[in-house]
């Protein structure tokens, strides 16, 4: 991101979990701060040590340890790359329960230290259902072995949540074992112009009551965020005539077990909308070929890019309820615009997208440049916003570094202490990744 | 029962079910050719030329003259009548489904060529072909012939790999622009005639909700080749199909000397 850069000067690059047992162990009786780094490409500057911490890379760990092609469960080092694991598992017919975008780079063991959401959340459910056991290097150097396949095992408390978005703070997994669902063996997608905001919670309910147990994705973009998209070259556009009128899109897959099930399915649901007396929707595509899949998913996945190489961004990632979606994104601007921001050398765009599945917005502002006005115009404001739907300051991507001073926005005095709490049991020298999470 | 045009332009679209470019080749078992058992969708040059062919539609009933029909054609299983509704869908009028067995060989260039012909012989009776626009090759066999045995067959003029196709229909001809080493080529050809289509031709359309709906409500004819006297006996036997052998990564080595050392045991000696 360039947000961030580390002074640290030493990295490590341990193989086997006693390795990191052992320089976990020294770094404690030593007071030596730890950053854990898996892939490097959390979004809150978590990896990234702030002081002159030892960073401790899992990237030399990189086993499959055991999969079984009959449960699907999938027992790993905490380094192997998320890509990889998914081709690991794809010959027995098998993929990983959470994809995005940093595929190619980010580990499992980054995955599940910031509970990552992603593109499939909605159809597999968040990793603190899919992990089924963790290994743990605890801050002095104890080794906590969970590391069970078991779907049940109510004995007692089930510590391994605690480090499922811990981000590293709690200590460093080493080994993951998780569930990974049957491969769909057909996916269709559409992506459908509407005429109003209004219009994408009824759609929603429409699609979910009629796809039922094939819909595997519902992700909401809108103008400002479609048209970026496109003028950067992400994914085939649709028509002019088909975006006419259109205030926001509406991106839906299928995955199923038989194609024809499916697209009869998928069929009958766009018949209804279009036939309907009040549509809900002006217009849609179809892909027809596996080209035209990606063109489509590539104008919804491609806004964080195009966010980008239009300026400088200023991004939140919250959940707030869905139908607050829109208000946000326009209170957001009417703010910008009353403070004399909104123009094409201050804010260029103020833009909301994300998983409508998950009640989680991805709302962004690019700007010309990182100003302190802009920052002021918006944050607390963005918080208190969030705050006041109840909503989450980060619904997928952590805290990290980047938001610990909004932490309390999203939990309670209670909460945060109750965590400081557990920190310290976890960690009484404050070794493991300082100044992440809690202030 | 259309508004009495003076005169229609009707163009004939073959298309094809292929494999899908983005599916994994495997060879099958008994070696006989490629696992059959994934995912297909149209010869991606075929969409192209339904693309061009609905574009000229527009670009003609723009300016207000003549309007055109487009009546997609395949040859193949009865699972290619999908490829014939993504025609549909596109903007096809109507389409032909020359039906063959599932367990039938795939059809050669010079059978499909001459059941194209037989459908244009046919069309004459009612609406006479005046272009046929087709891929220059479908990407599963790569054989690349159809559309020049086409023209041989008919006696057509024919423009292959197109890039561009301006047409004049006052003087009934086609300006097409075609891809040829180093560069490009217009040619003028005289209707009724044959274009193959290259991949810089167009970027073929989504096929909208509504057009999707409409397909499937616009007719589908089916016929076999017998109806057309025609034959799909294959010509060629395919004695054996295997795979590529498999590359073997390469190897660091430490120095030169190592390296020659390498050479030479692999066989490689100084000239
Ligand atoms: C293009 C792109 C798209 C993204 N899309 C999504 C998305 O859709 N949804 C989503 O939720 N996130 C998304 N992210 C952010 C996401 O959080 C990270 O990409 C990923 O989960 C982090 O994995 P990593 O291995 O890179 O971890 P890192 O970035 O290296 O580390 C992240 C945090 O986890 C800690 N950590 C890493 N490994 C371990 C370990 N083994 N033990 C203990 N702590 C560890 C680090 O200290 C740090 O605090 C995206 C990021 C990018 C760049």
């Amino acid at each position: 991101m360039g947000k961030y850069r580390g002074k640290s000067t030493t990295v490590l690059r341990p193989k086997t979990t006693q390795e990191v047992s052992e320089i976990v162990k020294w770094c404690n009786d030593r007071r030596i701060g730890i950053v854990p780094q898996g892939g490097n490409t959390g979004l809150v500057g978590g990896s990234v040590p702030l002081k002159d911490e030892v960073i401790l890379s899992l990237s030399n760990m990189t086993q499959v340890r055991s999969f079984d092609p009959i449960s699907g469960i999938l027992v790993a080092d905490a380094g192997c790359i998320l890509q990889s694991l998914t081709d690991y598992v794809a010959p027995h017919n098998h993929i990983m329960p959470l994809d995005l975008g940093a595929k190619g780079s980010c580990q499992i063991g980054g995955n599940v230290s910031t509970n990552a959401g992603g593109l499939r959340l909605l159809r597999y459910g968040s990793l603190h259902g899919s992990v089924l056991g963790l290994e743990v290097v605890l801050p002095d150097g104890t080794i906590l072995d969970q590391l069970t396949t078991l779907r049940k095992d109510n004995t007692g408390y089930d510590l391994k949540q605690l480090f499922i978005g811990a981000e590293g703070t709690l200590g460093i997994i080493t080994a993951v074992s998780i569930l990974t669902p049957p491969a769909p063996q057909a996916s269709n997608n559409v992506i459908l112009a509407l005429p109003r905001f209004e219009n994408v919670l009824p759609l929603y309910k429409t699609v979910k009551r009629q796809l039922s147990e094939i819909l595997s994705a519902f992700e909401f973009i809108d103008r400002t965020a479609y048209d970026l998209a496109v003028k950067h070259g992400q994914g085939r556009a649709l028509s002019e005539d088909e975006v006419e009128g259109a205030e926001c899109f509406v991106l839906v897959e299928t995955s199923g077990g038989k194609r024809e099930h499916d697209e009869e399915k998928l069929n009958t649901l766009l018949e209804s909308l279009l036939e309907a007396d009040e549509p809900l929707i002006n217009t849609g595509v179809m892909a027809q070929n596996p080209a035209q899949f990606s063109s489509i998913w590539a104008l919804r996945e491609g806004v964080t890019e195009a966010v980008s190489k239009e300026g400088k961004a200023y991004k939140y990632d919250i959940s707030i309820p869905l139908s607050t979606f829109k208000e946000c994104v326009d209170l957001t601007r009417e703010r910008l615009r009353s403070k004399g921001l909104l123009s094409e050398d201050k804010v260029k765009a103020v833009m909301g997208y994300g998983h409508v599945g998950d009640g989680n917005l991805h709302l962004n502002v690019v700007a010309n440049a990182y100003t302190e006005e802009i920052q002021d115009a918006l944050e607390p404001f963005i918080y208190e916003l969030v705050a006041s739907h109840r909503g989450s300051v980060s619904a997928e991507h952590g805290i990290g570094a980047m938001k610990t001073h909004a932490l309390h926005y999203s939990k309670n005095e209670v909460s945060v202490a109750w965590m400081k709490r557990i920190k310290a049991m976890f960690d009484p020298n404050g070794i493991m990744n300082p100044g992440k999470v809690l202030e | 029962m259309r508004p009495s045009p003076a005169r229609l332009l009707n163009i004939l679209v073959p298309v094809k079910r292929a494999v899908d470019y983005a599916v994994k080749i495997r060879v099958n078992a008994q070696q006989t050719g490629v696992d059959l058992n994934v995912k297909h969708s149209m010869n991606p040059f075929d969409e192209i030329a339904v693309e061009e062919a609905v574009r000229i539609r527009e670009r003609l009933s723009k300016e207000g003259s003549e309007p055109v029909t487009i009546t997609a054609l395949t040859i193949g299983p009865a699972k290619s009548v999908e490829t014939l509704r993504t025609a549909l869908a596109m903007g096809a009028d109507s389409a032909i489904h020359v039906e063959i067995p599932e367990s039938a060989p795939a059809p050669e260039p010079l059978g499909v060529a001459k059941t194209i012909r037989a459908i244009v012989e046919k069309q004459k009776e009612k609406e006479a072909v005046d272009m046929v626009i087709l891929g220059k090759q479908a990407i599963d066999d790569d054989l690349g012939q159809t559309g020049q045995m086409l023209a041989g067959l008919l006696g057509w003029g024919q423009a292959t790999y197109a890039s561009k196709v301006e047409l004049d229909l006052e003087k009934k001809n086609a300006v097409v622009t075609r891809e040829i080493d180093g560069g490009s080529e217009q040619v003028r050809v005289k209707f009724p005639m044959i274009v193959t289509t290259d991949l810089r031709l167009n970027e073929p359309r989504y096929a909208s909700l509504p057009n999707i709906m409409k397909a499937k409500k616009k007719p589908v004819m089916k016929m076999s080749p017998a109806d057309l006297n025609v034959s799909l006996e294959p010509q060629i036997e395919t004695l054996k199909v295997t795979e590529p052998p498999k590359r073997v990564g390469g190897a660091k080595v430490e120095s030169v000397d190592e390296l020659v050392e390498k050479l030479k045991a692999a066989g490689f000696t100084a000239v």
